[in-house]
């Protein structure tokens, strides 16, 4: 069960190969800007085709060159929430939620909006549009439209990266508890070192398209396997380091 | 004779019946390949945009003589139309429809193409990954985010098609009470020193034209 990936893909002078695979948890794929963390959702999503490899999802499979299976996009169980949030500007709050619904009933659709409203405490701000509302908000609305479809997991891609630090920490106990709620992988790309080291249950480190090391974040940040992992573990400073203590959030 | 008499009131008519009908084909015919041009990729493009693009630089009459042609009695397409139901197009107000079709339609293209390409293409992508299909994607994300592109081809197109001579003229004729568009009106107007009737209707044509340019940029400064 969970998700497991076997990608190869080549673009432009840079070369993607990587295989993992994370059962229920939170996987965060961890390493600088232009390791090929974005691309491995954009692949996992079908929103690209990989060269080869394959993509399976709780014993279902997604993608694979060898079978020449390869599912649309439509059709891969995932809850997207891209960087810049992809709101749809011409629709308000609920509409967009309305739009991540997935083969419901009219009456199961209105049940489901109602609950993640709930859930995601956006109740009053149902008629509005994303331009007027928070950065938290938007932020909240994203989360909701990925999980009105009842993904088989959830595919993040920085979407912390544009907020202020306390919503920044509000978000990421929100999303640990969306988790727990809903029992999906959640795949999270960030380069922000405190976010993979409180969020993650898994890290994996990317560096130049590959895989340097994976684990959990105790073994990864304290055993680095080379100086180029050390280096990013290290990235954190002395300054964070206590901080991300206080904010601990298991 | 009055400036508006039943010859005038007919150019009128004719006109904006052409320019109506030719304007919902440019729509349909010119969203559609503008979202072909602006989101696919396939061999001829480059060259579909050129044969596109072209009426917009020609002369109309050359773009009128090649209507002829192909859609004349003896044309490559208007000759099988002929053999089958002896009927050709040439100098019928459908004529006129075709002619204003074809110069208007890069207008529509042109502005609904950039319109349409400046899609967010995440939005797209969210879509998709949300299982709605490309069309429903179209129906409901591209087209309602690029409308002010589109509705502003509508308008330059409804423009253009109305003010549509040269083409008219190779295609359609200058028939009085049957393809007579207003433009054409106009120069027989002019030639025959009908002065009085002829102010009026250029008088009308550029009040109109001008109401559309208006209409236009109004839908051009309006925010998202």
């Amino acid at each position: 069960m969970g998700l497991s990936v076997n990608l190869l893909k080549k673009v432009r002078g840079f070369t993607l190969d990587v295989q993992w695979e994370v059962e229920d948890g939170m996987a965060v794929l961890f390493g600088f800007s232009g390791a090929g963390k974005s691309m491995t959702l954009q692949l996992i999503a079908g929103l690209m085709e990989p060269d080869s490899g394959s993509i399976h999802l709780n014993g279902n499979v997604l993608f694979d060159s060898a079978m020449k299976i390869d599912l649309p996009p439509q059709r891969r169980p995932f809850g997207y929430v891209f960087q810049d949030l992809a709101l749809f500007p011409h629709m308000t709050v609920k509409d967009n939620i309305l739009y991540g619904a997935r083969g419901l009933c009219r009456d199961e659709r209105k049940a489901g909006v109602k609950k993640i409203v709930g859930l995601f405490r956006l109740e009053g701000l149902e008629r509005s549009f994303p331009a007027e509302i928070s950065g938290g908000q938007k932020q909240r609305v994203a989360l909701a439209r990925a999980l009105m479809g009842n993904p088989g997991a959830l595919l993040l891609d920085e979407p912390f990266s544009a907020l202020d630090n306390p919503i920044r920490l509000e978000m990421r106990r929100l999303l640990k508890d969306v988790r727990r709620k809903f029992n999906i992988p959640v795949i999270l790309v960030t380069h922000d070192i405190i976010e993979a080291y409180t969020m993650a249950d898994k890290i994996i480190v990317y560096a130049g398209g590959r895989i340097r090391q994976a684990g959990p974040p105790h073994e990864v940040f304290g055993n680095p396997v080379g100086p180029d992992v050390e280096m990013l573990v290290n990235m954190a400073g002395t300054a964070s380091l206590p901080l991300c203590a206080d904010l601990h959030l298991n | 004779m009055s400036a508006i008499n039943d010859a005038t009131l007919f150019s009128l008519r004719l006109s904006l019946q052409v320019a109506t009908v030719a304007t919902v084909l440019v729509m349909l015919v010119g969203i559609s390949v503008a979202y072909i041009l602006a989101r696919k990729d396939f061999r001829g493009r480059v060259l579909l945009d050129i044969l596109i693009t072209l009426p917009l630089v020609l002369p109309p009459t050359v773009t009128g003589y090649y209507l002829v042609i192909l859609f004349g009695r003896n044309g490559f397409i208007g000759r099988f139309f002929y053999d089958l139901t002896g009927w050709s197009i040439m100098f019928t107000w459908y004529a006129a429809v075709l002619a204003s079709f074809v110069v208007a339609l890069p207008l529509m293209i042109k502005t609904a193409r950039a319109a349409i390409e400046s899609v967010d293409k995440n939005l797209i992508n969210a879509s998709y990954s949300l299982g709605h299909s490309e069309l429903e994607t179209v129906f409901k994300v591209i087209l309602p985010l690029s409308r002010k592109g589109i509705i502003a081809g509508v308008v330059l197109s409804f423009a253009r098609a109305l003010g549509e001579f040269g083409a008219t003229l190779m295609i359609a004729g200058n028939i009085p009470g049957r393809t007579d568009t207003m433009p054409l009106a106009i120069y027989t107007l002019a030639n025959s020193g009908e002065w009085s009737t002829a102010n009026f209707m250029v008088l009308f044509l550029t009040l109109i034209s001008g109401f559309f340019l208006y209409i236009t940029n109004r839908v051009g400064m309006r925010a998202v």
